[in-house]
């Protein structure tokens, strides 16, 4: 049963590392807007296929010029 | 003709919409807007969210000030001659579009390293290269997309104040410890006799103990020095009972563990101090977006155009001095009084005092800080420095620096006041009946009393529903700025409304006309001739006369600067105009009026009246039951009849009012032991407005002006007003009610504890339970009453 004393020290251990990781992620700022980067996780395909239909459409235009 | 609405921003395009690309637009700007985007690949904009955009202001010149070394240095939050680092308020961030094309100002623009939205806070944060662009660019650019950044005084003058973190690190300490002490001590709430289990509690307890102490020592310690300021003051606050419980709970727990007599009950303890602490998260709920504490600094520029031996510089605000020479454009705010040089000045006072029809000025005219100018630019001698300004001078009255001071005496500390002194006397007469009967009970009994007797719950039932009903509150828009505000609501009983902005729309003044009924073709001749009149009082009977203008145009045209216009059309011969000017006898001497004469016949006027807010009527009615209610006015008394018969008779009417006799009024109000709320707009009432019980701002956009107050109100939302003062009432009616619910509790626990049966694992079921049914209680109640909302 002297494994009891591992178990403890893991689990102390482990709850200490979320502690800090969550102090940490306070530090950062992190939870002072958390409504803009769900909004801006979106954007990026968006920018993306927007910027191939352009220039699919640039290459077509060439093209009828040629 | 279809109604199209502009692609840009939404708005009717009227009858000649600018068309662009198959798309029609309002305005030019917002064409402009549309091709700056297209250009760069950023049309992605309107996909997000359909006409996203907002109609950008014209800026000749108006950032010129932004070349200054002085002002920029203020602004920049980080500057290493590289990079810089600069925060803008934009108060025009309103959707998901607009993260997406600020966040992507590096396409329009190469310097720009990264752009960073913040959008509840609606503040843009750029990095930009030094050596590729500078500030008065990127200003102009995101101006230019109708983005217009708000710069002001204060931003030169303040110093970025950081958010106090401290109660989140405080209530995860406490959150850390409460879980993991209940695991610890869970074993032993059943007190099993089990060999590993008798072999290991040492073990056990002392890691609990451990992670008490900084539960205790920093998680808590708000709530000692608390109670210890209370008890200086001679005051026994919710804190004194809740720091005795506290102490009392450690060291009756600390004795029991190293005595070897029990477990303790550390559990309990980080439980209540978490839930303690929860409770005050909950509580201070702030509206990130929306100031309450605004200034006049907070409104003035931060800079201004000097003109100085008929060159223009840009100076900063604070650098003004008596005597000097500014060039005010159209649009700009004057910052300081002065007296008007020459220029077409047409002064739009609405931030100051609520009314929005602009006041004419002659040159030789006194002009004072706070107005706006609406009619070209002008040139202006100052006779003040800003601080001596009429308008500034008003917060340097006292009620601006003692408010913070108020000693608030809230419903739960004078219900503690005779909670503690219960308790007390409970525990006395408890341990003097253990002395006699079993004096080995004496200590557990007496510091089980304390420790049940803490009023966690009763500490706990304000601020859940004070908080929940701030944010139902926040919810329909009406804003305040702590749960302080709605105990102060539920008291008032006397409400003092400002006139002009407050129970007036500002926007759409009514023009009603009196005299010979005008043709349709005087009309529109009319109309024609007034087109060609920059003047604003010209522009809003343009925009009022609803028929359509003639082809032709005036064959003479001749404006009088702060008189009139005279014009030929049609070989018809119009004066138009002050009656002095058009010779006609003034009949309304207190309000706007344009005089109309043709063919030197006199027709009639045209006169402005204001327009109450819907449903004036309705909510002075209901209000007029139960509250004594003031119209204080820094109008003339013009009105006086007809708000009479509009507002219920006991109405007390004060008109003429400047802003120190507002705050005079109210204070005498105060001394008559009357509970005051006022309920004003401009920066006229701010004085009023921080002196009252409770400040509320109307506000017809509450991102950008409103005075320091206690709460603000959408100015669409006037005619909800009676439902909001009576849900604040039935708030406390809540809080009372959950009050009886937590004595019960503490009833039931006092049996235990005077019984000398307050085993812990009776503490760890009761101590939660308590706390968390309130909650849940009260929480339930708030949203049940504000349904109707």
């Amino acid at each position: 049963m002297e494994v009891v004393y591992i178990t403890i020290g893991v689990s102390i251990i482990v709850a200490v590392f979320f502690f800090i990781v969550f102090i940490k992620s306070v530090k950062s700022g992190q939870y002072e807007d958390t409504y803009t980067p769900s909004v801006r996780m979106l954007f990026d395909d968006e920018l993306v296929t927007k910027k191939k239909e352009k220039l699919v459409q640039k290459e077509q235009l060439e093209n009828q010029q040629e | 003709m279809s109604v199209k609405n502009c692609y840009h921003c939404g708005a009717d395009c009227g009858k000649k919409p600018v068309e662009f690309n198959d798309k029609f637009f309002c305005c030019n700007g917002c064409k402009t807007v549309y091709e700056i985007l297209n250009a760069s690949e950023l049309t992605c904009y309107y996909d997000l969210e359909s006409s996203p955009g907002s109609i950008p202001s014209d800026i000749k010149g108006k950032y010129n000030y932004l070349d200054n070394e002085e002002i920029i240095e203020k602004l920049l939050e980080f500057n290493d001659t590289e990079t810089s680092v600069v925060e803008f308020y934009i108060p025009s961030i309103h959707c998901s579009s607009c993260i997406w094309v600020l966040e992507n100002l590096n396409k329009l623009n190469e310097g720009v390293t990264i752009s960073m939205v913040n959008f509840p806070k609606k503040l843009l944060r750029i990095t930009f290269k030094n050596k590729s662009t500078n500030l008065k660019e990127l200003v102009e650019l995101i101006t230019s997309i109708g983005y217009e950044p708000y710069i002001s005084l204060e931003d030169a003058d303040s110093k970025k104040n950081k958010v106090d973190k401290t109660l989140i690190y405080q209530v995860a300490i406490a959150a850390f410890a409460f879980g993991n002490i209940m695991l610890l001590s869970f074993p032993e709430y059943f007190e099993v006799d089990e060999f590993w289990l008798e072999k290991y509690k040492h073990l056990f307890r002392l890691l609990m103990f451990v992670m008490v102490i900084p539960v205790v020592f920093y998680s808590a310690k708000d709530y000692f020095i608390s109670a210890y300021k209370g008890l200086k003051h001679k005051m026994l606050n919710i804190d004194v009972p809740i720091a005795l419980g506290i102490s009392v709970l450690f060291v009756r727990s600390t004795v029991e563990i190293f005595l070897d007599i029990g477990s303790g009950f550390f559990d309990s303890l980080s439980g209540l101090v978490f839930f303690l602490l929860l409770g005050k998260f909950f509580q201070q709920k702030t509206y990130n977006f929306l100031s309450f504490e605004r200034d006049y600094k907070s409104y003035f520029p931060i800079a201004v155009s000097l003109i100085l031996d008929d060159k223009e510089i840009n100076i900063q605000v604070k650098d003004i001095k008596k005597g000097d020479r500014l060039l005010i454009r159209n649009g700009e705010l004057i910052p300081v009084d002065g007296i008007l040089i020459n220029g077409n000045a047409a002064i739009d006072y609405s931030f100051v005092t609520g009314e929005s029809i602009p006041v004419i000025k002659n040159s030789g005219d006194k002009l004072f800080a706070g107005g706006k100018q609406t009619a070209g630019a002008i040139e202006m001698e100052v006779i003040n420095s800003i601080e001596q300004s009429y308008l500034t001078q008003l917060w340097s009255n006292d009620v601006f620096n003692k408010s913070n001071e108020k000693t608030i005496k809230n419903i739960t500390d004078s219900i503690s006041r005779f909670f503690t002194i219960a308790i007390l006397l409970i525990a006395f007469l408890g341990g003097v009946f253990w002395y006699f009967y079993n004096v080995d009970m004496l200590f557990n009994v007496v510091t089980a009393v304390l420790i049940i007797a803490c009023p966690c719950a009763l500490a706990l039932s304000a601020p859940f529903a004070f908080g929940n009903i701030l944010r139902i509150f926040g919810y329909k828009n009406f804003y305040l700025k702590n749960s302080e505000t709605i105990e102060n609501t539920s008291k008032v009983d006397t409400i003092i409304f400002d006139k002009t902005g407050t129970i007036t729309t500002s926007d759409k003044s009514q023009l009603t006309y009196y005299g010979t009924a005008l043709t349709d073709v005087e009309k529109s001749s009319l109309k024609s001739i007034l087109r060609a009149s920059n003047h604003p009082l010209s522009r809003s009977l343009y925009e009022f006369l609803d028929v359509e203008s003639l082809i032709e145009k005036p064959t003479s045209f001749n404006e009088i600067l702060g008189k009139g216009i005279e014009a030929t059309i049609n070989n018809t011969t119009f004066k138009i105009g002050a009656s002095s000017f058009v010779e006609a006898k003034s009949v309304a001497t207190n309000e706007t009026s344009i005089y109309i004469k043709i063919n030197n016949e006199f027709k009639g006027y045209y006169l402005f009246k204001n327009s109450y807010r819907e449903g004036t009527k309705e909510v002075f009615e209901k209000l007029g039951v139960n509250y004594n209610l003031v119209i204080l006015s820094g109008d003339n008394d013009g009105e006086k009849q007809y708000l009479q018969t509009l507002l219920p008779k006991n109405t007390l009417f004060k008109f003429n009012q400047k802003p120190e006799d507002k705050l005079e009024f109210i204070k005498n109000m105060q001394e008559n032991n009357k509970k005051v709320m006022m309920i004003g707009d401009g920066l006229n009432d701010a004085g009023a407005l921080a002196q009252s019980n409770v400040g509320i701002a109307i506000s017809e956009d509450v991102n950008v002006f409103s005075p320091a107050c206690d709460a603000i109100l959408d100015a669409k939302l006037f005619n909800k007003l009676p439902e909001f003062l009576e849900l604040s009432k039935k708030t406390i009616a809540i809080i009372k009610a959950s009050f009886v619910l937590s004595f019960c509790y503490n009833v039931i626990g006092l049996y235990f504890a005077l019984t000398g049966m307050l085993t812990p694992v009776v503490a760890a079921i009761l101590m939660p339970l308590s706390s968390i049914s309130i909650v849940v209680f009260v929480t339930i109640l708030t949203n049940w009453v504000s349904k109707k909302l």
